[in-house]
């Protein structure tokens, strides 16, 4: 219930075997699907993550009030892009010096394919997201993984602008 | 002479029925039917009591066998008489206008509420009488007495069992604006009538799943801001948390014993089938593998699980046998097939698909099992969640219609097609019920 119940070493591994599992896998889904376009869309994406955060900005604490709090991810996958290293480095420092903070990560992805299948992608984007704040020093108990998968979409639409943005993560501090 | 102008008359009456047909205001839209449809006139039932009945059931039955793609029903504006009796049927009349079958029948009081209905089907080409019946009732179950007609009428003469009389749930979702939505739980007959709410909230509620005797639905609500497995009973309402562990709760699927469900559950850190037996809340984990496994549905013997999982690197449906957890893999053709549901035979299996090709579409299919033949039944985008009729003659699924979400079922041999549009909101994940008692 409360959160994640990994250690950090069991963490890594899995981060590691998940990444190997996902390089494997990511050619024969995407391609089809993600065409040279992507690049620049997943650029248009995140310069509209500050008004998609979820929480204004007088909500988040001081030190990571300008950070982002929503990560996007590609079509049938959950490795964490290279984009949202340093925001997410950034939030576990803080979540790391201040071990009373919590947040909770909302996975969430496109309404393309089978609902329960995609709670389940949510999930697993929410875990690469929180595994990532783990390894660089958040603890496993301030961070709670819950998939909405394709039932709270970011945007209406049926394009691929639309669903870009809806395969995200929402990073959310708990209140205090 | 007269034969060849009797022929060319009933043309003429069966394309005008046709075009008919195809016009007709019905809140299920036929848009395509069996090459032939059987044409049936099917006429107001007498009524000789003073207060207009609150339904009209032969417009009900007429309109189950229509929709039903088999039949094509006669219009009444077109007919020349509407006789109650048998000494009142001209068979000639209803063979010139190109009717094959001829449905009658009278409602009589039984006292206060209480009806009776007497109706009579007859072969206008063999001049005979097929079958016929009298059945009780009351004003307030007039649709079900109607359903149960059609179920009589549509087994005579296709030898498939009717499902006129079951239901169907499903989830609507509505956008209120500002990030907020209002998420609801539907049931209704399955022609969509009697509509009504059994949940709602704010909060997603997703995979409605029947128990096998039709009196429960298990189904997924985030109502406490986490998902949680719950079952009502929908005869008192009553409902009951099932399961909600850290993680996914979600996919619950009814065994046909109706004392086990299969549900995909992520507490053990990624999402595993497992089952759980309701009465000694034990809970046995069946799939062991570090890739997504969901969407558990239950071979009709209840010997195995069919689930979906990402396992060989892309979604694809599996079959864990639960005696000795050997899994097999059962779709091989397309890059995405997940959602799977077996016919009550468990020959086949209707799936949502996605073609290997680039930009394709996802679709219904259905996969014969013997045979290994895969066919592809619709020709829309973002086709999901399908539910089989009892009867195995219709897939129900949800699509988009514009930028909203309809239901629209497609029969497995792929000739008939209906919609549901929506009345307001998104329609989602219906669930076709067992056949009820």
């Amino acid at each position: 219930m409360r959160a994640l119940n990994v250690t950090k070493v069991a963490a890594l591994a899995l981060t590691f075997a998940w990444v190997a599992g996902c390089s494997s896998t990511s050619t024969q889904t995407d391609s089809a699907d993600m065409g040279a376009g992507m690049g620049s869309d997943s650029g248009a994406m995140t310069s509209g993550s500050a008004g998609m955060g979820g929480m204004s900005g007088s909500e988040l604490p001081a030190e990571v009030a300008n950070l982002q709090t929503v990560f996007y991810f590609d079509f049938d996958q959950s490795t964490v892009k290279g984009e949202s290293f340093a925001d997410l480095e950034a939030h576990a420092r803080y979540l790391s010096s201040n071990p009373q903070a919590s947040v909770r990560l909302e996975g969430h992805a496109d309404e393309r394919g089978t609902r329960e299948y995609n709670i389940a992608l949510g999930e697993r984007r929410g875990n690469a997201v929180a595994r990532f704040l783990m390894v660089n020093g958040a603890n496993a108990g301030q961070v709670e993984v819950i998939s909405y998968g394709e039932e709270k979409p970011a945007v209406m639409g049926h394009g691929s602008d639309s669903w870009a943005q809806n395969r995200r993560v929402e990073l959310k501090y708990a209140g205090r | 002479m007269v034969i060849a102008m009797k022929q060319r008359l009933l043309a003429c009456c069966v394309l005008m029925l046709l075009a008919f047909g195809v016009r007709a205001e019905l809140v299920i839209e036929v848009t395509q039917g069996v090459d032939a449809p059987t044409p049936i006139a099917v006429v107001p039932f007498g009524w000789s009591g003073g207060t207009p009945l609150p339904e009209d059931i032969a417009e009900i039955v007429s309109t189950d066998l229509y929709r039903s793609g088999f039949f094509s029903a006669m219009k009444r504006s077109d007919m020349l008489s509407f006789p109650q009796q048998q000494a009142q049927v001209f068979f000639r009349d209803w063979r010139v206008s190109g009717q094959n079958y001829l449905l009658i029948g009278r409602v009589t009081s039984a006292g206060g509420e209480q009806l009776q209905v007497t109706y009579e089907l007859y072969d206008v080409l063999k001049e005979t009488r097929v079958f016929g019946e009298q059945i009780s009732g009351s004003t307030r179950n007039m649709r079900d007495m109607a359903h149960y007609i059609a179920d009589a009428v549509f087994e005579k003469l296709t030898g498939l069992r009717g499902a006129f009389s079951t239901r169907i749930a499903y989830v609507t979702a509505q956008n209120q604006g500002g990030g907020r939505h209002r998420y609801s739980l539907q049931l209704a007959d399955a022609d969509g009538a009697r509509a009504r709410t059994i949940l709602e909230s704010r909060e997603p509620i997703m995979s409605p799943s029947w128990s096998k005797d039709g009196s429960k639905l298990a189904y997924v609500s985030f109502e406490s801001s986490r998902p949680g497995i719950y079952v009502q009973h929908l005869a008192t309402g009553k409902r009951e948390k099932i399961q909600s562990f850290a993680g996914l709760n979600g996919a619950p699927a009814w065994a046909p014993d109706g004392q086990r469900l299969a549900l995909t559950l992520s507490k053990d850190g990624n999402p595993e089938i497992y089952t759980l037996d309701l009465a000694r809340r034990q809970l046995t984990r069946v799939t062991h593998h570090y890739g997504i496994d969901t969407e558990p549905t239950w071979s009709p013997d209840g010997q195995s699980i069919l689930f979906t999982s990402d396992r060989g690197g892309q979604p694809q449906i599996y079959r864990v046998y639960l005696s000795d957890r050997r899994i097999e893999r059962v779709t091989f053709e397309g890059n995405y097939n997940s959602s799977g549901k077996l016919t009550q035979d468990g020959r086949f299996l209707a799936m949502v698909h996605r073609s290997a090709g680039a930009g394709a579409a996802f679709n219904i299919a259905v996969q014969d099992l013997k045979t290994g033949r895969l066919d592809i039944l619709t020709q829309t985008s973002l086709d999901e969640s399908p539910t089989i009729a009892p009867n195995g003659s219709i897939v129900l699924y949800a699509t988009q219609q514009g930028n909203t979400g309809v239901l629209a079922a497609v029969s497995l041999d792929g000739r008939v097609r209906f919609r549901m549009p929506s009345s307001s909101g998104d329609v989602r994940e219906p669930a076709w019920s067992p056949y009820l008692q």
